[in-house]
């Protein structure tokens, strides 16, 4: 069954322009679990997940060796991380069609969508492949 | 960890369909495609709301359907030409509206009250009692407290037993499923004026048995919503056994069953059924991945390699089994098939399965719906819990009842049971019977093979 992830995606002007915009912490919840819950009516939404302010997050970057690990936002790049929805759809036309209802907006807000390929595409004689699907499997991860 | 190791694996792209994500179109009418592909896109996701809607404020189902069927076909001319209009789903509707009050203006000529009905229309849709709005104003196709029952009754309807069975897939395929007919003449590997003359013929009928459009009442409901769990099954299972032609399984509609069945639980809460038809059909897709060999060939479950079942969908399965469950009003057909399904599903291999419940549960699945289907079914059962020869009781006992005449399904099980008591060459005759009378060449060569080897 073909999966699409909708990442969200923004930039340092997204959160400054969502902190003016005044929208408390319920409205946000409700326009987002409106959202959610008509995926959820639709049969598509097979999960989600939002994070914590990228404030709160460190960075790892690989830029040099060792790798410099920072406290806090990005640095240098201003692209934002800040959730994702994974929807069992047949065409990433219906993925697409789903991220234009989202209620995400302002300056620098996007969203990303990529196909997640299933297990079964990957070399089944792996034995890396073996491992992660013994994982899967006892896990019941999608 | 697991995720990351991904990167490092070349991913199939999924061959030269240009529905490939991140592929670029090679053709020259790739943005052209690409936006009819947008267009049925949003129609599969508000094509259940929009004629819905259009319906009950109408009145009129067919109309209904009519009107939203014209506003699709503006939007594959518009939305190429002139851009994906910022609220899709609000242009559909008012486009939809506009052509149900063009229709009933044609009508007013003959009869006056169609007159009235245009002006309401107009107006904003007195006729479903909705306060006026605006002109130009969809919104008040939008009252969101009756999006569920609109939904609820456009399946009811889809699925009215009134309707032929062939009626019934191809008309919740179209307005609930939201596939255009091409889709679904695809699907069925039939001319696409097959599909738009069953559609046709539907409505008709639907009109002439004056079926309203709402949601049944109390004391035909149980009927009603079998006819619709049997149409969500039908849809599944011409999705993972085709019953003609040379592919064995069309996954794509095993899906759309899937998904209307996910949509048909959300909108009857407490009743177990969906939730057992929902769970059937997860535990039963969970074993697509290893159905089939390399070159497409089918792969019986004593065959199949466990480790490739789809553990997520066995878990939702599970999980929709538990909920029948909980419902506390014992399983019905799906629900007992669920939970065969759900032994094998949690079994590591055929010969650890919990044979004597399957037994039992094949018992109360012949009570509740008894059928030779499930008598032959029960035989395989018992045959692995106690052995071929009290299985072949069972099944000479069908072919004494003339059950299943001119089915591939009894002379392959006997012809199975026969083998495995040794007696070889009525087992070849029975097999060979079962292959001359099998329909799909993937199966038949599964039974040739099998006769060829004894």
């Amino acid at each position: 069954m073909p999966k699409y992830m909708l990442i969200m995606r923004s930039t340092d002007e997204t959160t400054a322009a969502f902190a003016e915009s005044g929208l408390d912490f319920d409205q946000l919840l409700e326009v987002m679990g409106r959202f959610n819950q008509e995926m959820i009516d639709a049969g598509v939404l097979m999960a989600a997940e939002g994070l914590e302010d990228a404030s709160q997050g460190v960075v790892v970057d690989y830029s040099e060796q060792p790798p410099v690990v920072t406290d806090g936002p990005y640095g240098e790049t201003k692209e934002l991380f800040n959730g994702f929805w994974i929807l069992d759809v047949p065409t990433i036309e219906e993925a697409t069609a789903w991220a234009r209802r989202a209620p995400l907006a302002g300056p620098g807000s996007k969203a990303e969508i990529r196909r997640i390929p299933s297990i079964d595409e990957f070399p089944q004689d792996n034995e890396w492949i073996r491992k992660e699907r013994a994982w899967r499997e006892a896990t019941g991860q999608l | 960890m697991a995720q990351a190791a991904r990167h490092r694996v070349t991913v199939p792209d999924g061959g030269a369909s240009s529905h490939g994500p991140g592929l670029p179109c090679p053709d020259a009418g790739g943005a052209a495609a690409s936006a009819r592909r947008a267009v049925e896109a949003v129609w599969r996701i508000e094509s259940a709301r929009i004629v819905g809607a259009l319906a009950r404020y109408t009145g009129d189902f067919a109309l209904g359907e009519d009107v939203a069927s014209e506003a699709l076909a503006e939007a594959l001319v518009a939305w190429p030409r002139d851009g994906v209009p910022r609220d899709p789903t609000a242009w559909l509707l008012a486009t939809g509206r506009r052509r149900a009050i063009d229709a009933f203006r044609r009508r007013a000529g003959r009869d006056e009250r169609y007159a009235a009905l245009a002006r309401d229309l107009g107006e904003g849709g007195a006729h479903a009692g909705a306060a006026p709005a605006g002109p130009g104003e969809p919104d008040l196709l939008w009252d969101p407290d009756r999006i569920d029952d609109d939904r609820l009754a456009l399946v009811f309807v889809a699925c009215h037993p009134v309707l032929s069975k062939e009626a019934r897939v191809a008309l919740t395929l179209r307005v609930v499923a939201g596939l255009t007919s091409e889709q679904v003449a695809r699907a069925f590997l039939v001319p696409v004026p097959t599909i738009q003359a069953r559609i046709t013929r539907a409505k008709k009928t639907l009109a002439a048995a004056r079926v309203p459009f709402a949601v049944p009442p109390a004391d035909e409901r149980a009927e009603r919503l079998a006819s619709v769990l049997n149409v969500l099954y039908l849809i599944f299972t011409e999705g993972s056994t085709a019953s003609g032609g040379d592919e064995w399984m069309r996954p794509d509609l095993a899906h759309e069953a899937i998904r209307l069945a996910r949509v048909l639980v959300r909108l009857t809460p407490g009743e177990p059924e969906p939730n057992g038809l929902l769970a059937l059909l997860e535990l039963t897709a969970a074993r697509f991945p290893a159905r089939t060999g390399p070159d497409g060939e089918p792969v019986l479950l004593a065959d199949q390699d466990r480790r490739r079942w789809d553990a997520s969908a066995i878990r939702r399965g599970r999980a929709a089994l538990a909920r029948a469950v909980a419902a506390g009003r014992g399983l019905g057909p799906y629900g007992l098939q669920a939970a065969i399904a759900e032994q094998h599903a949690v079994a590591p291999s055929v010969e650890a399965t919990d044979w004597e419940r399957v037994v039992l549960l094949y018992e109360a699945l012949g009570r509740v719906a008894p059928s030779p289907v499930v008598e032959l079914n029960r035989a395989v059962a018992v045959s692995m819990a106690f052995g071929p020869a009290s299985a072949l009781e069972v099944v000479d006992g069908l072919a004494a009842a003339d059950a299943l005449r001119g089915s591939y399904l009894l002379p392959s099980v006997r012809g199975e049971l026969l083998a495995r008591l040794g007696r070889r060459d009525e087992a070849r005759a029975e097999l060979e019977l079962a292959a001359r009378l099998c329909g799909n060449r993937r199966e038949r060569g599964v039974l040739e093979r099998k006769a060829a080897s004894l």
